[in-house]
């Protein structure tokens, strides 16, 4: 019963600084429940992979608005290392539906495009920590 | 299930009107409604709205258009003297092909050119910086040194189109490269137009292209508009934008409160170097987003003139009726665009610009309906220019100046977001400043909330917006949308083109320069000079801003939820 409350980290990775969108979501997290960090602008990925180790956070949430989203997980992916497989990857941002399967073959768990709902975020948040602890 | 509507009863009240019939007339239409429930009804920014307004004035100072307050316009006769100007923002990839975008949309009929950066160059990176590498050409142009600046404008005539640069941090520097192509064009400095947005207050808050604390970043400012008051007297040395705070999620009175406070504090640091106040404050100019309340963003707009006019001269004794002037232009699009249903947008932007019009805006960029998802593609870009032109040619619109002026309501609205702006610049002020309140993340704070209070809004309902959470499709949507790919080649052939200028210039000359930069850091006097010389040698914004970052050091964000 007496489960930890889910640590999120959210994160905004290279240069754009348009940051409404990773604030109204931390907010969001945070009225549902979940402990949230959010790094401020302009973090590079293997800064943000150290701060996720360190805080032990179990998921990472990317807010990326700039159009890199793609090499971006991907590269978030590489710098979290052999802890890879326990700490869930989601991005929000400006991506198209098409892009979302080579998102997730990218490695993330989950894609939010623009317009996606906050329970939505919030749904997928709690499904993909879910499953990480279940595939464990 | 929607929600029911609260009611409420209306009280006959302010019986103000001396003329009898009419006061007649509104009594008995008072007692009718007493009787029916309306939905209460509010502004975007929270005003609450009476379903009918009457003449109960005095209201505040109007004056004729062209004359002190300027609440009516700055121009006597406005739009019949010229139209406003259609600046799209626009900008990718390599100068050469942004270039090719300027040419095509001026051929189309766009009358001004709106430069937009790609984000290494916005932060005083190179393109071969390796922070930079996703970034490059990406949501602007990458201009790295003179040469790219000389091929973005190349067959562009200076001395007839002007341009506008969204950039902050390193605007300095972009400014000294456009005034060297203008040389180079051989058109003179003093015909040079154009504005740089120059605005790093609002950086801080809620754009975040920030590179330097605020001390040496007020001082760089006031360094390019002393050097524009005396080589390039036409040129917008400073564009205060409000546009940012609003899309990230403040009121449209918070907006216009943000950035006069801002206004504020840039005009004191001018003051405070000794610039002569009516010298100066004609190179000011205002941005803003023009969202979906019509009226209020028009009653934003008449107030906004209205309350810098009284700054200017009260406050700051300018008696030049163009230092008193509110000129400003507006991006309409941004966060009311989405990506639900994205064709609605080509409706939600001609609102905007109509408000913007009836507002007495001075130029206008329309977004393209594909914004949630990308920069524009060429046929995106055309509808969005379109739109400014059917208004403009097709619907009489400009033909008078402030047309909404006299109205009950526009005069009523007008008067209560003026006192309300007044109210927060008084706060502002009173609590040590905008620089202290941006220090201490509080105007950060406020805007983050406005804007998680908005999206809980619109998702229980209370906030309508078309096609996202009332006449939504119920299907999800996966049309397939025509959509701007960036090359991905963009990086490695901007990459190139710096090594081939670094390879050709005179690189003594650029250790020299760069110097010179870093001495002027170190010393009080202007930095345009030398910032100038070092563009002239080809020195690239990543080496200039390394020796600046070098003497002013870089800024800590208050990272506050």
């Amino acid at each position: 019963m007496n489960e930890r409350r889910i640590r999120v980290l959210i994160a905004k990775p290279g240069l754009d600084g348009h940051d409404r969108g990773a604030k109204v979501v931390a907010y969001a997290l945070r009225d549902a429940g979940m402990e949230v960090i959010y790094t401020g602008l302009r973090q590079n990925v293997e800064h943000i992979a150290e701060v996720a180790l360190q805080e032990d956070v179990d998921a990472i949430g990317l807010s990326i608005l700039s159009g890199a989203h793609l090499s971006l997980t991907r590269r978030l992916k590489e710098a979290l290392g052999e802890r890879a497989n326990e700490i869930a990857i989601l991005v929000g941002g400006t991506i198209a539906h098409q892009e979302i399967p080579a998102m997730l073959e990218a490695g993330a768990s989950a894609v939010f495009p623009t317009g996606t709902a906050l329970a939505e975020v919030v749904g997928g948040v709690r499904a993909a920590v879910e499953k990480r602890k279940d595939d464990r | 299930m929607a929600n029911a509507p609260e009611t409420r009863i209306l009280q006959p009240s302010r019986m103000t009107s001396n003329d009898g019939d009419i006061h007649e007339s509104e009594q008995r239409w008072r007692k009718r409604v007493a009787k029916l429930t309306v939905a209460p009804a509010k502004t975007s920014s929270g005003i609450e709205l009476d379903p009918l307004y009457f003449e109960d004035g005095p209201h505040g100072e109007l004056g004729m258009p062209g004359d002190y307050p300027f609440t009516r316009g700055v121009q006597p006769t406005m739009y019949r003297g010229r139209l406003w100007t259609m600046r799209q923002y626009s900008g990718f990839g390599t100068a050469s092909e942004t270039n090719q975008r300027y040419r095509w949309l001026l051929e189309q009929g766009q009358t001004g050119i709106s430069v937009a950066l790609d984000l290494p160059t916005q932060l005083g990176m190179d393109s071969d910086d390796p922070m930079a590498i996703d970034d490059v050409g990406r949501v602007g142009v990458a201009i790295d040194t003179l040469a790219d600046m000389e091929e973005l404008f190349a067959g562009i005539p200076l001395d007839r189109v002007s341009a506008s640069f969204t950039i902050n941090s390193t605007a300095s520097i972009l400014l000294a490269m456009y005034l060297a192509v203008a040389e180079r064009q051989g058109v003179a400095a003093e015909k040079i137009a154009g504005t740089i947005q120059n605005d790093i207050l609002k950086e801080y808050v809620s754009r975040g292209t920030w590179i330097f604390p605020p001390a040496p970043a007020l001082r760089l400012i006031v360094d390019t508009i002393e050097h524009c008051v005396t080589h390039a007297p036409r040129f917008n040395a400073i564009s205060i934008a409000g546009a940012h705070f609003r899309d990230a999620g403040a009121t449209a009175v918070q907006e216009l409160a943000f950035t006069l406070a801002d206004a504020i504090t840039y005009v004191q640091a001018c003051v405070d170097r000794g610039l002569d106040i009516d010298q100066f404050g004609r190179l000011l100019s205002f941005y803003f987003y023009t969202h979906n309340d019509l009226f209020e963003e028009v009653a934003k707009y008449r107030a906004g003139r209205r309350l810098w006019a009284r700054i200017m001269k009260e406050r700051f004794g300018a008696n030049d009726r163009n230092s008193q002037m509110f000129r400003f232009g507006v991006v309409c699009g941004g966060s009311t665009l989405t990506a639900q249903q994205p064709f609605n947008n080509v409706v939600r932007v001609a609102y905007q610009l109509l408000a913007s019009v009836l507002g007495g805006v001075q130029s206008v960029f329309t977004a393209a309906w594909d914004e949630p998802f990308a920069i524009p593609t060429e046929q995106s870009a055309e509808l969005a220019l379109r739109t400014q032109q059917v208004l403009a040619y097709e619907t009489n619109v400009p033909s008078v100046a402030d047309p909404l002026g006299g109205s009950y309501f526009i005069e009523a609205l007008t008067d209560k977001v003026e006192s309300e702006v007044g109210a927060i610049i008084d706060h502002i002020e009173t609590t040590g400043g905008m620089v202290a309140a941006i220090e201490k993340g509080m105007i950060q704070r406020e805007i983050a909330q406005e804007a998680y209070r908005n999206q809980l809004r619109i998702e229980n309902g209370e906030q309508i917006v078309v096609g996202v959470n009332r006449f939504a499709r119920a299907e999800p949507e996966r049309e397939h949308l025509e959509l701007y790919r960036p090359d991905p080649q963009i990086g490695e052939r901007q990459r190139q083109k710096l090594a081939e200028v670094r390879s050709r210039r005179d690189e003594a000359r650029v250790k020299q320069t760069l110097a010179q930069v870093g001495e002027a850091a170190r010393g009080t006097v202007n930095m345009m000079s030398s910032i100038s010389d070092a563009v002239k040698a080809y020195a690239s914004i990543g080496e200039i801003c390394a020796v600046l970052r070098e003497h002013f050091g870089t800024y800590q964000e208050p990272v506050a939820l």
